[in-house]
């Protein structure tokens, strides 16, 4: 299969701590790729990395057929192919749903009030959150913000979607209807990766699983082999640890 | 109170109804003038502001003069009494010798009050800005929303929520401070209270300018906590 995705090498520093050290990883359409790893171990940063929120040191992030770390590129028309959802939902407060939904259809694509409307409609409807469209975010749960989150990206209609621990912000009760719209996503075929600590998910929707450890690929598999047959010590001592 | 030796004399010259009565509807149409200042200044001082903040907000090393210069423009204006300010130029523009509409000192004066205003808003507004979280333009910025985009939509509109409070402040302390021009010339509210002061040697119509203030100011001082209360029960609810 072809990949979405490729990072060549990558790396990244804050000042002089390597967060990101000469990662390589490929994501193919359509495929889901769940990002495992200790807390601090660089996943968010990778994922801000590909959607160039953060300039790499080293290294290539190709979309297809384009290196679009190349510094000379404009990253806004980037961006807007690349989707990313955030732990903390990020909603814009000040916006309802209906209007933080379509803010960037509407200035980034050109798409009119109606159309981009109607298409946020179709989403909500999808979602099952058609009633909140007048709500603000103040107003709703967090799993419900969270389900706004994914579907204003998916109003982009991205072809690459990160996200990032989408779910670590969540009371319980309220993680599986979060995890029930990637399983949706997953359904349509949407090109994801996917930072997470729910290793229960991870295992049952991850077409790979990759562990990280200190900004590196430490393994990378499928997640019946990472999961039940690691390969590497370090992988196993994480994994001891966070399924105990 | 009215037992102090000296209150005859005082309500005689302060609080003096005949006179009040009398120089009222003067005094009323002289506030016109103020509110008119008020009001053709507001504006520029909220464009101009708005500049300044974000000239001072620019991050691109390309824009650093543009940033020192706004760092300069708030340093330098907030530390100079407002009424210095609307002297030298207010009276030394004009002293320029320009043509005729040019070198009046009502427009030089508002001038200064602008250029004042324009500081100290500018870092209400700067403030503002910094109070919302970066997480807001990553939000943006990974929808592919421009940087102005960015700006416009999603920041702005916050830090202005965020600082209507202090932005009410400033109306209010504005409406007050246009009373300044009255030193250099336009017949102004206390400018013409000044005039009829001294020609009734009466205090009393400084009183009816001061009544017609706190009939402008109180409500406005009122709607400003009204929005103070209202959003502090938006966060916590
Ligand atoms: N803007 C920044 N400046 C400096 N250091 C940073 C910055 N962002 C992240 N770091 C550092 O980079 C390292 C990796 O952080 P990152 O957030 O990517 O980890 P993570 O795997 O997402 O962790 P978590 O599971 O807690 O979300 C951490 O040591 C963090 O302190
Ligand atoms: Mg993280």
């Amino acid at each position: 299969m072809k990949s979405k995705l490729q990072l060549k090498s990558v790396s990244k520093s804050f000042g002089t701590v390597v967060v990101i050290d000469n990662l390589s990883l490929d994501v193919a359409t359509g495929e889901l790729v769940c990002l495992i790893g200790a807390s601090g171990s660089g996943k968010s940063t990778l994922l801000r990395c590909i959607n160039l929120l953060e300039p790499i040191d080293g290294g290539e992030i190709w979309l297809d057929d384009f290196d679009i770390a190349e510094p000379s590129l404009d990253p806004d028309p980037i961006r807007r192919r690349i989707g990313l959802v955030f732990q903390s939902f990020n909603l814009f407060p000040h916006l309802n749903v209906m209007a933080n939904i379509t803010l960037a259809p509407r200035r980034v694509l050109g798409t009119g009030v109606a159309e981009a409307q109607a298409h946020a409609m179709e989403l909500l409807e999808r979602f099952g959150l058609a009633d909140k469209a007048k709500a603000y975010p103040d107003h709703l749960s967090g799993g419900q913000q969270q389900r706004v989150a994914i579907v204003r990206t998916l109003a982009m209609q991205p072809e690459l979607l990160l996200l990032d621990e989408i779910t670590s912000a969540l009371d319980p009760e309220l993680v599986g209807e979060v995890l029930d719209v990637v399983r949706a996503l997953k359904d349509s075929q949407m090109t994801m990766l996917l930072a997470t600590h729910e290793m229960a998910f991870a295992r049952e929707v991850a077409d790979r699983v990759c562990f990280l450890d200190e900004g590196r690929l430490v393994e990378s598999g499928l997640p019946s082999e990472v999961f039940t047959a690691p390969r590497e010590k370090r992988t196993r001592e994480f994994l001891a640890r966070v399924l105990s | 109170m009215p037992k102090a030796p000296g209150w005859l004399a005082v309500k005689n010259s302060f609080f003096n109804w005949d006179i009040l009565v009398k120089t009222f509807p003067k005094l009323l149409s002289a506030f016109i003038v103020d509110l008119k200042i008020f009001l053709w200044s507001a504006p520029l001082i909220f464009v101009l502001s708005l500049c300044i903040a974000l000239a001072r907000n620019t991050r691109r090393p390309a824009l650093f003069p543009l940033r020192l210069f706004g760092a300069l423009y708030t340093d330098v204006l907030r530390s100079v009494p407002v009424i210095l300010l609307v002297y030298l130029i207010g009276f030394g523009v004009p002293g320029l010798g320009l043509p005729r509409p040019y070198n009046s000192p009502y427009i030089w004066g508002t001038v200064a009050l602008v250029l004042v205003y324009s500081a100290y808003v500018a870092e209400v507004i700067r403030a503002g800005i910094e109070s919302v979280h970066s997480s807001q333009s990553s939000a943006a910025r990974s929808l592919g929303l421009s940087q102005s985009d960015t700006m416009r939509y999603v920041v702005l509109p916050q830090a202005f929520r965020t600082q209507i409070p202090a932005l009410m402040n400033f109306v209010i302390a504005l409406l007050k401070d246009v009373a300044l021009l009255s030193f250099i010339g336009p017949i102004e509210i206390l400018r013409q209270a000044n005039v009829y002061k001294s020609l009734m040697a009466n205090f009393t119509p400084y009183v009816g300018a001061a009544i017609i203030f706190l009939c402008v100011t109180i409500p406005i001082t009122r709607y400003a906590d009204y929005l103070l209360a209202r959003q502090r029960n938006e966060r916590t609810t």
